[in-house]
């Protein structure tokens, strides 16, 4: 507790004084100038951010800055990460500590206007759910009036709680806990009948229980979750860097280039692919980057589904299925703006 | 220049000078940080606090609802925080009281166990017995739906302890009057025959006077059919227990952590304030004859807590503090609250000024307590 509300003060003291400096460059020029990139994730969320055993960040949200260090420097490996708290991730942001949030955010109105910040491209579309030990014999979120819930504090999560409780009628005891250790034990105890966070996440907190067979997922979505990465605002150049380095995942995953095959692509004869792959016109140089940014995206991180399967699908341990995060033209919502 | 070797002249320009530049330093950094938000686009200002809070609260001692406003959500926290706070400094009071006794006692056992309690308390941070206790709680008592019944209507489980509770249907401002007005009689009346007591050197009947006068208003509001109550017995409902009266883990958890910490501190203070109490005044109470028990209550308490006031007033202000750990174990205090606030209106300097001006205000107010206290029972030289 004491180390977030220090890193509070040196984001709020960094804001005081830090800011002007920050704001004189481009964060491009920054970046560039240091040699690497700065890229906030979350403490530890397995599947999208958490340290492997040889310490190396593994996840979804990672490998989303490691596709901009790759588009930046050619190499994902320049990447700092710095572990942002749920509380302080925007001032960090704000303050300059870090060049591009990636961490689970849902982009929502009042945040882009409010913030100071602007969101990239959906990466992940996740919606709010519940998780309830199979022993409760609970079938759908509505039966759940006068339950405890066990939540995270802050987020939209206790918000959007109390507004489907409000919308059913029923009244629920909320639980809320600053840590997520806290949070996962006192639901397993049974302190709380059940556990409310993004379903990405749920399935997180469902894949390190004892039993996972024990939990189950309840249907309902109560709200939309769009997670996006995030730049501070009025730097349209790195935004569009930021942006395109996500739509790059998706535009490659479209055209079936895989880092397996990219070295072949590149050979390709359809324009669109010459163009994403550096071969024809000049369109990193629009974004001061080097020509082959979409090549070396792919060949650092590979593509989409890629990072999905690597990191959330069916074979890890989150066992997530693809749901809405599937292309356009296989009825899901990943729908990359034309390159060119 | 004459003046500045005025002393008196010289005291006030250095006070007026340090003043102003901390002033001007407060005021570098607040129009810094407002024109820095201001070029980031990023809303500033107090307007949030009367817009809807749409959290819910599990625990609040007010009426609130989550179309209540971001002012009230922090009224809520700021409650929580005081209520916790004041039962753990008024039970660890007494526990420290009689722990720092017994650890003066001539029992080798009992001193060795006061000893064993206080440091066993002191050494190790206070957050993670905040977990301990916690854990304990949620851990080996069984969830809800097998509470334990202790009595009928009594159950306890690790979603804390449901009994029933009295609801008032009427007449409560009433009762809390005549209960009011007849404290304050009981002590005028005490006041009075003490002082006849002392002029005299009789003992007189002034206390039952006084007992009569205490229960008598409570009495005739009672007689006069103005009171009506209705228990309110918690009931299962499909998933947990509702009705009567809820005492939460999380809340249980925090005040045991917060008033074992505080005993031991107090414990310590009393020890040292007891032993600064010189030999001769033991002696001379034991030559008039009084026992230890009555000689530790009428000479030697008194004395000692000219020592204890000041030290115990800084501990009072820790457990103020500390009660902010609150946030680790999921009690809705005013840090928790404040984040939860934080989060979703995103104006973390602001939020922040608030809860740091509260418990700066609160802190203050415990310290002016205290002190004034403190000149009360201060040595009044004659």
């Amino acid at each position: 507790m004491k180390r977030k509300f220090l890193a509070l003060c040196a984001a709020t003291a960094a804001l005081m004084v830090g800011a002007t400096a920050a704001q004189s460059a481009t964060t491009l020029e920054t970046v560039k100038a240091r040699g690497k990139l700065i890229c906030g994730v979350s403490l530890s969320t397995p599947g999208f951010a958490a340290a492997d055993d040889k310490g190396r960040m593994q996840g979804f949200d990672a490998d989303i800055c490691r596709s901009i260090a790759a588009a930046v420097f050619g190499d994902p490996d320049k990447v700092d990460f710095v572990l942002t708290n749920i509380n302080t991730r925007f001032q960090a942001l704000q303050s300059g500590e870090i060049d591009v949030l990636s961490r689970q955010t849902t982009a929502t109105f009042s945040r882009e206007a409010s913030l100071g910040i602007d969101f990239g491209p959906t990466v992940f579309y996740d919606g709010q759910g519940l998780l309830v030990p199979k022993s409760l014999g609970v079938a759908s979120a509505k039966e759940l009036t006068d339950a405890a819930i066990c939540t995270l504090p802050g987020t939209t999560t206790s918000q959007n709680l109390t507004d489907f409780f409000r919308t059913v009628g029923g009244k629920f005891e909320l639980v809320v806990f600053e840590s997520p250790d806290e949070n996962r034990a006192a639901f397993y105890s049974g302190r709380c009948e059940a556990i409310s966070s993004d379903r990405s996440d749920l399935a997180s907190i469902r894949a390190v229980a004892n039993n996972p067979d024990d939990y189950v997922l309840l249907p309902e979505t109560i709200s939309k979750e769009p997670l996006a990465p995030a730049v501070r605002q009025n730097d349209s150049n790195w935004r569009d860097i930021v942006s395109w380095s996500v739509y790059m995942l998706m535009a490659a995953e479209e055209k079936g280039i895989i880092q397996a095959n990219v070295d072949e692509m590149a050979k390709s004869e359809d324009p669109e692919i010459q163009r994403m792959l550096g071969g024809a016109d000049e369109l990193g140089k629009m974004l001061g980057l080097d020509n082959k940014w979409g090549y070396n995206i792919v060949k650092g991180v590979g593509n989409y589904a890629e990072v999905f399967d690597r990191n959330l699908g069916e074979k890890t341990k989150l066992g997530m299925t693809r749901g809405p995060n599937t292309q356009w033209n296989a009825g899901g919502l990943l729908y990359a703006p034309p390159v060119r | 220049m004459l003046f500045l070797n005025d002393a008196r002249f010289r005291a006030v320009f250095y006070q007026f000078v340090a003043i102003s530049l901390v002033l001007l330093a407060a005021w570098a950094m607040y129009a810094t940080a407002s024109a820095n938000l201001a070029k980031q686009d990023i809303a500033t200002g107090f307007d949030f606090l009367s817009r809807q809070a749409g959290i819910a609260i599990s625990e609040s001692s007010i009426a609130y609802g989550p179309t209540d406003t971001v002012a009230r959500a922090i009224l809520v926290g700021l409650i929580n925080t005081i209520k916790v706070s004041f039962l753990a400094a008024l039970f660890g009071t007494i526990i420290g009281v009689l722990v720092g006794i017994g650890r003066m006692s001539t029992n080798p056992l009992l001193s060795r166990l006061m000893l064993a309690y206080v440091e066993l308390l002191r050494n190790v941070p206070l957050l993670l017995y905040l977990f301990l206790w916690y854990f304990l709680i949620i851990l080996v008592f069984p969830p809800v739906r097998q509470a334990i019944q202790l009595f009928p209507g009594f159950f306890l489980s690790n979603s804390g302890l449901a009994m029933p509770a009295l609801e008032w249907q009427s007449g409560f401002g009433l009762t809390f009057a005549a209960l009011a007005f007849g404290i304050a009689s009981a002590l005028v009346v005490r006041g009075v025959s003490q002082r006849r007591r002392i002029q005299s050197g009789k003992a007189n009947a002034g206390w039952i006077f006084a007992l009569v006068l205490l229960v008598l208003p409570v009495l005739a509001v009672w007689a006069s059919g103005a009171i009506s109550l209705s228990w309110s017995a918690p009931e299962a409902g499909r998933f947990r227990l509702t009705g009567g009266l809820q005492i939460r883990p999380e809340f249980v958890a925090l005040l045991v952590g917060l008033m074992l910490n505080l005993s031991a501190s107090v414990a310590e203070i009393v020890r040292a304030g007891i032993q600064a109490v010189s030999r001769g005044q033991w002696e001379a109470a034991q030559a008039l004859g009084l026992p230890r028990s009555r000689t530790l209550r009428l000479v030697v308490l008194p004395q000692a807590l000219r020592v204890i006031i000041p030290p115990l007033t800084n501990t009072y202000l820790t457990v103020f503090k500390n009660s902010s750990l609150a946030i680790a174990i999921g009690y809705p205090d005013l840090v928790m609250v404040s984040n939860t606030i934080m989060n979703q209106t995103g104006q973390a300097m602001e939020t922040i000024a608030i809860f740091m001006g509260i418990y700066l205000g609160l802190s203050v107010a415990i310290s002016l307590f205290m002190n004034w206290y403190n000149a009360r029972v201060a040595l009044k030289a004659r």
